[in-house]
């Protein structure tokens, strides 16, 4: 059941993404991509993780890529041209770039620990999520806080250049 | 077994009610601005008009399913089911009666008994989004692009909001399991989130201000301004698939009105004890939950035909500078009065 799950999504997962890539239109691969997120979430789903699975689809798919969308949609760019890569970095570096992910990928599947369930009760809801972020990871949890309000200010600083 | 043909039952009856609310409210709006307006509104197809939904229907099975020569036909065709599908979800999540007894088995009036179902909620109405801007672009038409931009930047700004708003309830609560929710707020109507303390009004009138924009309803229905933008997302859309943007809109409304109900005023609690017990109980608290939703739901319609169109720069203004804030300052107030342990569990 839980392998019938997990191949259906990463059937849908995989042609999105390769979607993103492939595709000419960039609204096309904007869409494409949040329908990948929405993919990622449902394998959260079936790690028991049920509360990251609803944050991503809020924040990701439900903000975040709304926003990208929003910004591709008003430069209503034109679909892109296909072409060979040209330069001697993209054709000499971008193979070995993509052997290496390829080696980090295979390294993961060889390492594969067998399907993951939890242990304890109440795993992945939001009350078990909470006390972990504030409790154990308090601290890294409001140093990351204060990052995206640095990232905040600087977008606002971008924005509106006269303050 | 029984848990699977209990699910399969629920899922036919939610289903068939929200599609059965869609159809009422179509008559129900026309016959209320028909009201406000001193108009008479569709009479002629059964008693009261009443039929006219099903007239309607017909009619947009027959008509002609235009696409433009110039659009982008694979978005074009799916962007009503992506409009349609996220709103029927949002509703799975929603109690519309207590926990009752069919077969010596107890069974929970609510498809899915989510530990996070508030969240569910708002994940399913924040993709609710795709479907309008994907109508917007793939039509290849400046009003419906237009449309489809002011819907994303509407939702977005107004999502913040209403998600902030509900944070108070679920500060108070201490859970985000609605069935939890709708529990706590039993006996007597002063205990409903709105009213329990006074201290979540504020809360509760922000998501309702919210909630009329979320659902692109006027007066914040800017994406389909009629005087500016022809119909906005859906102006190259004809017949059913109209018709499904059309669903959908009531459908949201729909489930807008029930998280309203859910949240603050109780849900299927009656508001003052009655000295049932068992079905006549359970019936009644059905019947509760109905009203309170129909009471929402022709408060949509009453403010769609009394207030005028908002302006857009009003309306980013009201979102960012009025709401926001003061849905922040909500939870903060709020934070701190659980954390004092004045209000809470």
């Amino acid at each position: 059941m839980l392998l019938i799950g997990f191949a259906i999504l990463a059937f849908l997962a995989i042609l999105s993404a390769a979607t993103v890539v492939t595709h000419r239109n960039p609204v096309v691969c904007a869409l494409a991509l949040a329908f990948h997120l929405v993919a990622i979430a449902g394998f959260y789903l079936l790690l028991d993780a049920q509360f990251i699975a609803l944050l991503q689809v809020i924040v990701y798919a439900g903000a975040i890529m709304v926003l990208v969308l929003f910004v591709v949609m008003l430069l209503n760019l034109p679909d892109e041209m296909r072409g060979r890569p040209s330069g001697p970095l993209q054709r000499f570096l971008g193979p070995v770039l993509a052997l290496l992910f390829a080696a980090i990928l295979a390294q993961a599947f060889l390492r594969f620990p067998g399907i993951f369930r939890a242990k304890e009760a109440g795993f992945g809801t939001v009350e078990s999520v909470g006390r972990e972020l504030y409790g154990r990871f308090f601290y890294p949890f409001e140093v990351v806080s204060l990052l995206l309000v640095v990232a905040m200010v600087g977008a606002v600083l971008l924005a509106k250049r006269k303050v | 077994m029984f848990e699977i043909v209990v699910t399969l039952v629920k899922l036919g009856v939610v289903v068939g009610a929200l599609m059965g609310a869609v159809s009422v409210m179509t008559w129900v709006e026309r016959r209320v601005s028909a009201w406000i307006q001193d108009r008479y509104g569709p009479n002629r197809v059964g008693p009261f008009g009443l039929f006219q939904p099903i007239a309607d229907g017909v009619k947009f099975i027959m008509k002609e399913d235009i696409t433009p020569a110039d659009a982008h036909k694979p978005l074009y065709t799916l962007a009503p089911a992506l409009a349609m599908i996220p709103a029927l979800c949002a509703f799975a999540v929603i109690p519309f009666g207590p926990t009752v007894e069919i077969l010596g088995r107890t069974v929970d009036l609510v498809i899915v008994n989510l530990n996070g179902g508030v969240l569910f909620a708002f994940a399913a109405a924040s993709l609710g989004v795709y479907g309008i801007v994907c109508a917007g672009w793939s039509s290849r038409n400046k009003y419906s692009l237009m449309g489809g931009l002011r819907s994303s930047a509407q939702m977005i700004s107004y999502e913040l909001a209403l998600t902030l708003s509900v944070m108070g309830v679920v500060l108070v609560a201490g859970t985000l399991r609605p069935t939890e929710i709708v529990e706590q707020q039993g006996g007597w109507f002063w205990n409903w989130n709105a009213f329990r303390g006074g201290w979540q009004l504020l809360g509760f009138l922000i998501f309702v201000i919210a909630g009329y924009a979320e659902t692109n309803r006027a007066p914040f229905d800017l994406p389909e301004a009629e005087s500016e933008l022809v119909a906005g997302y859906h102006t190259e859309y004809s017949s059913m698939k109209f018709a499904m943007f059309f669903m959908s809109e009531y459908i949201n409304m729909v489930t807008s009105a029930s998280l309203a109900v859910t949240l603050f005023l109780g849900g299927w609690q009656i508001g003052f004890p009655v000295p049932l017990e068992g079905w006549p109980l359970w019936g009644l608290q059905i019947l509760a939950f109905l009203v309170k939703v129909s009471f929402f739901l022709f408060l949509f319609v009453w403010v769609r035909w009394t207030l005028p169109r908002f302006r857009y720069d009003h309306l980013m203004n009201l979102g960012w500078k009025a709401l926001f804030p003061l849905a922040l300052a909500n939870v903060m107030a709020t934070a701190l009065l659980v954390a004092l342990g004045v209000v809470g569990r």
